[in-house]
């Protein structure tokens, strides 16, 4: 058939071709929401909203759990030895449980100044008085070596401790640490929870407003299905269009939670201050950051894919 | 070119818009296609722009029978086919230049090839200068010349034309018509669906004629039997 001659070699390679049609297609795309300001933002704006709840609840939990952390470390054995054993014994008991590997610090509470502590600081210093006999036993205080990930280590010292002659009680306080942890954890699932169901909603945001896009742009479908447009090509412009709105939810996500954590930040440092910490909440890192983007990328191209799969197919030209 | 072999396309509701349709348009030939609104004109085009399939019998173009094409080749038979509708289809949210640029963006031509062909075809329909114009702007008789423009820009292999004349006055139909006879002298193949009987008999083509379905006369029938589709 006669063709201008070259029509073939203007052609770029296929590879090439491929590679520029997506590039001008992401461009056009996001000229195509840039003319459209308005509804653009409206969308973006929902998306960022629905990402960035779960994203600030879960920085408030990290920095929750990064506090506590702490406490975990200060975990303390308390040693309370049986009432017969004499100070001597338990001075030696001390030197002894200084020795091992596992203990950072030990100190002891005689029962002497124990009992005149508590009178002093209790006012029942009268009715203390009147005790024959001191029935406090010799407390020693066991700072153990902290290692986060063997907690079994602090289980074994107490073991040990319990197994010692003149001990009658070795007790880790450590059940409130763990309700703690509990509770963070239930937190922590009912968050991920509150993002799911927040994930979705931003599929089925991003997966209207692409339906609309292709109602609106059924002729533009038409003809371009008619002059030889493949399926593939025409999909591409609405899944760049998710993919624009899940970057620009994403960012936006991001912006609306470290604003969020700036205007908490005041109030709880004003907090931590009253407990001597110095503590400081601690936003969104740039690793979670790139994930919130990602995940928000993720669910804009989902959403298109979903709305596209769904709706392309019953345009065709007539 | 185009070869149909007693095509018949019958809808689901039973009406058969063609039946036992039979010719042959080689290659570089050019021809109408008459008869009364509802005689299948539009349908013939269909089947050969592949919109909509046949029901029976074997329709080729270019040697490829379309019956058993897959939907994933459409694409690629329609990019060399240049289609020119009656009510223009031109996409109102860009400018003439974009509009007649999309054959050539859908089939990954080059950004500088793209500018030079465009201006090209409309410099051969007459609008080099209306290439940043909104098409909504022309008159009809220009929007149906960027319609062309945009069939001819990646020089397709055949033109077909559904009522390219149908809004406009006789002589602005006949400028339409002797574009086409240009592109025919340069060999592209043209099928041209039309009424208008007058103008029809002035341009001197071979003539199809459709009458409820059926041909009712072939003017082609001895013009290329000798060529093979």
């Amino acid at each position: 058939m006669p063709r201008a001659e070259g029509n073939q070699l203007a052609k770029s390679s296929p590879i090439k071709a491929w590679a520029v049609n997506h590039a001008r297609t992401l461009i056009a795309s996001l000229g195509t929401l840039t003319r459209q300001p308005a509804s653009s933002f409206m969308t973006i704006a929902v998306i960022a909203i629905a990402l960035a709840l779960p994203s600030g609840l879960l920085v408030l939990l990290n920095n929750a759990s990064h506090v506590s952390v702490g406490w975990d470390n200060s975990a303390q054995i308390s040693v309370f030895l049986k009432a017969s054993t004499s100070e001597k014994q338990a001075r030696s008991l001390v030197k002894k449980l200084n020795l091992y590997e596992d203990i950072e610090n030990v100190s002891m509470i005689n029962k002497t100044q124990a009992l005149k502590d508590f009178s002093s600081i209790s006012g029942f210093g009268d009715a203390i008085e009147s005790l024959e006999k001191n029935p406090l036993p010799h407390v020693i205080t066991v700072q153990p070596k902290v290692d986060p990930t063997r907690p079994d280590k602090i289980r074994h010292l107490l073991k040990q401790l319990n197994e010692l002659k003149q001990v009658e009680l070795a007790q880790l306080d450590l059940q409130w640490v763990k309700r703690l942890f509990a509770m963070l954890e239930i937190a922590q699932r009912g968050i991920w929870i509150i993002a799911s169901l927040l994930g979705i909603a931003v599929l089925l945001v991003v997966g209207n407003t692409i339906r609309l896009d292709i109602q609106n742009r059924r002729e533009e479908i038409e003809v371009t299905k008619l002059i030889g447009g493949t399926d593939a090509f025409i999909r591409r412009p609405f899944l760049y269009t998710g993919f624009w709105y899940g970057i620009g939810g994403g960012l936006f996500a991001w912006l609306l939670t470290s604003l969020s954590i700036g205007l908490l930040d005041g109030s709880v440092e004003q907090l931590a201050s009253l407990y001597n910490s110095g503590f400081q909440l601690r936003g969104l890192s740039f690793s979670e950051a790139l994930s919130l983007i990602a995940f928000s990328c993720f669910l804009g191209l989902g959403g298109s894919w979903i709305a596209v799969g769904r709706h392309l197919s019953e345009i065709e030209p007539s | 070119m185009i070869r149909f072999d007693n095509v018949s396309k019958r809808y689901p509701g039973g009406h058969e818009a063609l039946s036992n349709v039979s010719f042959h348009l080689p290659r570089g030939e050019m021809a109408y296609l008459t008869g009364h609104s509802g005689a299948g004109k539009s349908t013939l085009l269909k089947l050969i722009a592949l919109i909509e399939r046949p029901s029976r019998g074997n329709l080729l173009l270019d040697g490829v029978n379309l019956s058993s094409v897959s939907n994933s080749k459409i694409p690629y038979i329609r990019r060399n086919i240049g289609i020119i509708f009656q009510n223009h289809h031109l996409l109102y949210d860009r400018t003439v230049f974009d509009n007649v640029a999309l054959p050539l963006i859908i089939a990954g031509f080059q950004h500088r090839e793209i500018g030079k062909r465009v201006r090209a075809a409309l410099d051969q329909v007459g609008l080099l200068n209306k290439e940043k114009a909104d098409p909504i702007t022309l008159s009809g008789g220009e929007q149906q010349r960027v319609g062309i423009a945009r069939a001819i820009v990646h020089k397709p292999g055949l033109l077909l034309a559904d009522e390219p004349t149908g809004n406009l006055d006789p002589e602005l139909s006949r400028e339409i018509m002797e574009l086409f006879a240009r592109f025919n002298q340069v060999g592209v193949s043209v099928l041209i669906a039309s009424h208008d009987l007058d103008l029809i008999k002035q341009m001197g083509n071979p003539v199809i004629s459709l009458n409820q379905g059926a041909l009712e006369h072939n003017g082609l029938a001895t013009a290329g039997e000798s060529e093979h589709a």
